[in-house]
């Protein structure tokens, strides 16, 4: 399985991969995409690369514990919500603001976080189990 | 309640747990003395409700609240009348005592910051929970005073005799919750009143209710675990493995007398019916004369002191079951008198333990000249529940022998009942209060001496409530009593009773009382001794019963785990899927809604190579010699099903397919190597086949119910919804999406959650087997083709 070629070329296809995800998720809203589908890419892209370089490189790329980061995303999708209620809305209404960058309107909004929140959930809920059973003992 | 008036109401709720989140810091910084800036919230509090006394003793109900949750009509609002304002008077006056005797009690301990604190949170539990509106606003109170009491009573969690105890209060008492909590919501539910104030004034709706009996029986299990009647009682003597100061506080003074609370509260709307005035008599006359005999067998004297707090509730719930007029004043008063007198016998109690170093009668003695004070606020205390004039104990008698002093066999029962039980009581009275301090100093104890100001202050104190409340009988009835029986009652009314005895019969029956709990006193030892022999002739008691009960408890989900998870993954696999087959098969049988044959559609040629591919990775599974092969081939089928969700228009199903796909393929195929599975299936054919049925029959049921479904006229309603809306409220041209992170985010965020349990789960999971895996497995890179 640890080819040279694939060891060679799993870094650069982790990254496209990552970058892919990230653009995934950051269109989801009107596009197909999504923080779910844009989480499976990472984590598949993660996948890859410790199936080529092993596990240590992986957790030293990601730098936190993969728990950390679904941890993370949850509190993220759950603040997001709490947002709604800070402005006085019902909890996870969607809260919108479009402020001018560069010329043009961003959405800016609660749903937009929450998604991130999705994300990071998935990618590190998958990359925990995936790192874990690809983990030697030795590692 | 006007604006002010709510604000300050709220604020005396509040009080408490804004000390305690600032118990542990202050209590860092100024080690016990912490205790008076602590007690200034309880004290503020107290004047509170003091300040609003005058308009409560004159019939004003306060009610002020806060919607809570609107859409199930529930909300957070709370009543102040002559009962909960009485309560809130002695919860927070005691609680003030309190405070400080810990500071002194518990001086220089390493936790006493978190002591103070869970102190505190309990008072703000209890003040609540008398004050409460609500039914809801009701339950949580009241779960929260079962859980910080559990906390109070393991606070020494070292010892495994407090593990116990608090885990037993919190078994009783939180399972009586549970009761009442149903209770509540059935009233709830088919009345439709949803707080005290509608049950109040709905008068006879809940006697002629059909569901009277059960909602009765739910209610009284929590108001009887709650205030420790027979046989629930047993937790309140292991409560006694908490500190002191918990033993005065909670299991004595208030929380004990939740249960009496709620039976006092209801009465008007539950009592005087024939089940009524059965049940609570009977269960309070058993408990009264068994608490008081077991209180006269204990040989220490904070054990003495709770089995006389089980008895004294006993007679509590007798009174309000009786449940005349002269009956609940006589409670009443009882009440009032007993947290005063119970509340100060156990602060003796601890300041004896503190002072001598132990708790054992036989070896006590003589503290007297070492402990002057404490002395003095025992004898004030011991007197008031001796029901010696003009202590208020006394006032309590007497009306409690006139409500009984009726010709008929069931008040003449009631009445030997209770008189069995003050003499006993009275008797155990001076067996706490008077024999420690008199006689000869057992040559045991060392240096006795008195505590600080802290420690004796609070038994002082209520001992000469005690006294003034009988001596100004006057006031007392006018501001404390008479509003709490008016409440109680339902209708205003006065109590006339006081210190001056008047030559009548309930004045005889006192004397016989008194004289009996005289020779009781003198006998002690005999009788103590005789009572030993009984019970260890017995040999069972419910205290032993719950031990059997929490064994069994664990033994039989022992056997049901052991029966449910056999830790065999193709027995999980197998039930799993049959379940799922019938259930499947099941709801189309029982709505006989198998589908119709569907005509055959139009297919295009690259719709067949799409199948074809399909059918192939089916195929290339069942065909499969090595499992690693089938994993893989499963994921050609996998993405053939990808295919078709791309070519019906759904591209987002279709993206998502092919990546959960592609990660379950890589994650089965790590899962596998890490098993150490034989990598092929050696089973014979015979034994595949009921497998190889399962799974023939699941997928059919499948296949059937997708096609029924699709069967059923399609309703638009949802779908026309979202495309009208994602945009326009939502800001997202992808209606999937949209739903995801907006319409339905709460679902999501749920499922997320589920996605993070799991993934901690399986983490937990594999860590185990590496640990308890000796020698190391196969590695996994070697056997991936």
């Amino acid at each position: 399985m640890r080819t040279v070629i694939f060891r060679f070329t799993a870094p650069y296809l982790t990254s496209l991969m990552v970058l892919f995800s990230i653009f995934v998720l950051l269109r989801g809203h009107n596009e197909p995409g999504g923080g779910f589908i844009g989480g499976l890419i990472a984590a598949s892209a993660f996948a890859i690369y410790g199936i080529a370089c092993g596990v240590a490189p992986v957790r030293r790329a990601l730098y936190f514990h993969p728990m950390a980061i679904a941890g993370s995303g949850l509190m993220l999708a759950v603040l997001s919500g709490v947002v709604s209620m800070v402005v006085s809305v019902e909890f996870l209404t969607g809260v919108w603001s479009f402020p001018a960058f560069l010329g043009g309107d961003v959405g800016i909004s609660t749903p937009l976080f929450f998604d991130i929140g999705v994300y990071l959930v998935v990618v590190g809920a998958i990359s925990t189990i995936g790192l874990a059973l690809e983990e030697r003992e030795t590692d | 309640m006007t604006g002010i008036e709510a604000n300050s109401g709220f604020l005396a709720l509040a009080l408490p747990f804004l000390a305690a989140a600032l118990a542990p810091i202050l209590t860092r910084f100024l080690k016990q003395h912490s205790c008076w800036v602590l007690a200034l919230a309880p004290a503020f509090a107290f004047l509170i409700f003091l300040g609003a006394l005058p308009e409560v003793a004159g019939g004003t109900v306060f009610l002020f609240g806060l919607d809570w949750i609107p859409s199930f009509d529930v909300r957070f609002s709370f009543r102040l009348d002559g009962l909960s304002s009485t309560f809130a008077l002695l919860i927070t006056g005691i609680g003030t005592l309190i405070i400080l005797y810990s500071g002194g009690y518990l001086a220089g301990h390493r936790d006493q910051g978190r002591f103070l604190s869970f102190m505190l949170m309990f008072m703000g539990a209890m003040l609540g929970l008398v004050m409460s509106d609500d039914l809801m606003t009701l339950i949580v109170y009241w779960e929260l005073t079962s859980i910080t009491s559990f906390l109070l009573i393991g606070f020494d969690h070292e010892r495994g005799a407090a593990r116990r105890g608090a885990i037993q209060a919190l078994v009783i008492t939180g399972g009586g919750g549970l009761a009442l909590m149903a209770g509540l919501i059935a009233i709830r539910e088919l009345t439709g009143l949803t707080s005290l104030s509608d049950v109040l004034a709905a008068g006879d709706a809940l006697r002629e209710s059909r569901f009277y009996v059960p909602i009765l029986i739910l209610v009284l299990a929590g108001a009887f675990t709650k205030s420790a009647q027979m046989p629930f009682h047993v937790w309140l003597p292991n409560a006694m493995e908490a500190p002191t100061p918990v033993s005065a506080y909670l299991h004595s003074a208030t929380m004990v007398k939740a249960g009496v609370y709620l039976l006092l509260r209801l009465h008007p709307a539950l009592g005087d019916t024939s089940l009524w005035t059965t049940i609570l008599p009977l269960f309070g006359a058993v408990t009264l004369v068994v608490g008081a005999l077991l209180a006269v067998r204990a040989t220490d004297i904070k054990i003495t002191l709770a089995y006389t707090t089980v008895a004294s509730l006993g007679l509590l719930v007798m009174l309000i079951g009786v449940g005349t007029e002269t009956a609940i004043i006589g409670a009443v008063l009882y009440l009032i008198a007993h947290s005063l007198f119970k509340g100060g016998l156990f602060m003796v109690a601890g300041s004896v333990d503190h002072g001598a170093h132990t708790r054992e009668i036989d070896h006590l003695g003589g503290l007297g000249r070492a402990m002057p004070i404490t002395f003095a606020a025992a004898m004030l205390c011991a007197l008031s529940m001796g029901g010696i004039t003009p202590f208020v104990g006394f006032l309590a008698k007497e009306e409690i022998y006139h409500a009984l002093e009726h010709g008929d066999p069931y008040h003449v029962a009631l009445i030997c009942a209770a008189i069995a039980g003050n003499a006993l009581m009275f008797a155990a009275a001076f067996i706490v209060a008077l024999k420690p301090f008199i006689g000869r100093m057992p040559e045991t104890i060392h240096h006795p001496h008195e505590g600080a100001p802290t420690i004796w202050l609070g038994p002082l104190v209520l001992g000469v409530c005690g006294l003034v409340g009988g001596l100004f009988y006057g006031a007392y009835h006018a501001f404390f009593s008479s509003p709490m029986a008016s409440a109680a009652v339902g209708e205003p009314l006065a109590i006339e009773i006081g210190w001056m005895p008047h030559l009548n019969l309930a004045f005889a029956l006192s004397l016989a009382t008194i004289a009996l709990g005289v020779v009781i006193y003198l006998l002690s030892e005999r009788l103590r001794a005789g009572l030993t022999a009984l019970l260890s002739t017995i040999g069972w008691g419910p205290d032993h019963g719950f031990d059997q009960a929490m064994r069994g408890l664990i033994r039989g989900a022992f056997a049901i785990t052991n029966f449910l998870q056999s830790g065999r993954l193709d027995y999980y696999m197998t039930a799993t899927v049959a379940v799922m087959t019938a259930a499947l098969f099941g709801a189309m049988a029982y709505t006989g809604g198998w589908p119709a044959m569907p005509e055959f559609p139009q297919v295009n040629y690259y719709e067949w190579i799409v199948l074809a591919l399909l059918l192939c990775g089916i195929f290339a599974v069942v065909v499969a010699k090595n499992r690693l092969t089938a994993i893989v081939s499963l994921g050609i089928q996998g993405f053939a099903v990808a295919l078709i969700f791309m070519l019906m228009g759904a591209p987002d199903l279709s993206f998502t397919q092919f990546m959960v796909e592609t990660l379950s393929v890589v994650i089965l195929a790590l899962a596998i190597t890490r098993l150490k599975l034989s990598p092929t299936d050696h089973r014979p054919t015979r034994e595949k086949l009921p497998d190889a049925a399962l799974a023939a029959a699941a997928g059919a049921g499948f296949g059937l119910f997708l096609l029924a479904v699709v069967q059923r006229p399609f309703d638009s309603v949802l779908s026309d919804f979202f495309e009208r809306y994602s945009y326009a409220i939502a800001h997202g041209r992808n209606i999937v999406n949209v739903i995801l992170v907006d319409f339905r985010g709460i679902d999501t965020m749920g499922e997320i959650a589920v996605v993070m349990t799991t993934g901690l789960g399986v983490l937990a999971l594999i860590r185990v087997r590496v640990k308890r895996r000796n020698p190391r497995p196969a590695d996994p890179m070697e056997v991936t083709p």
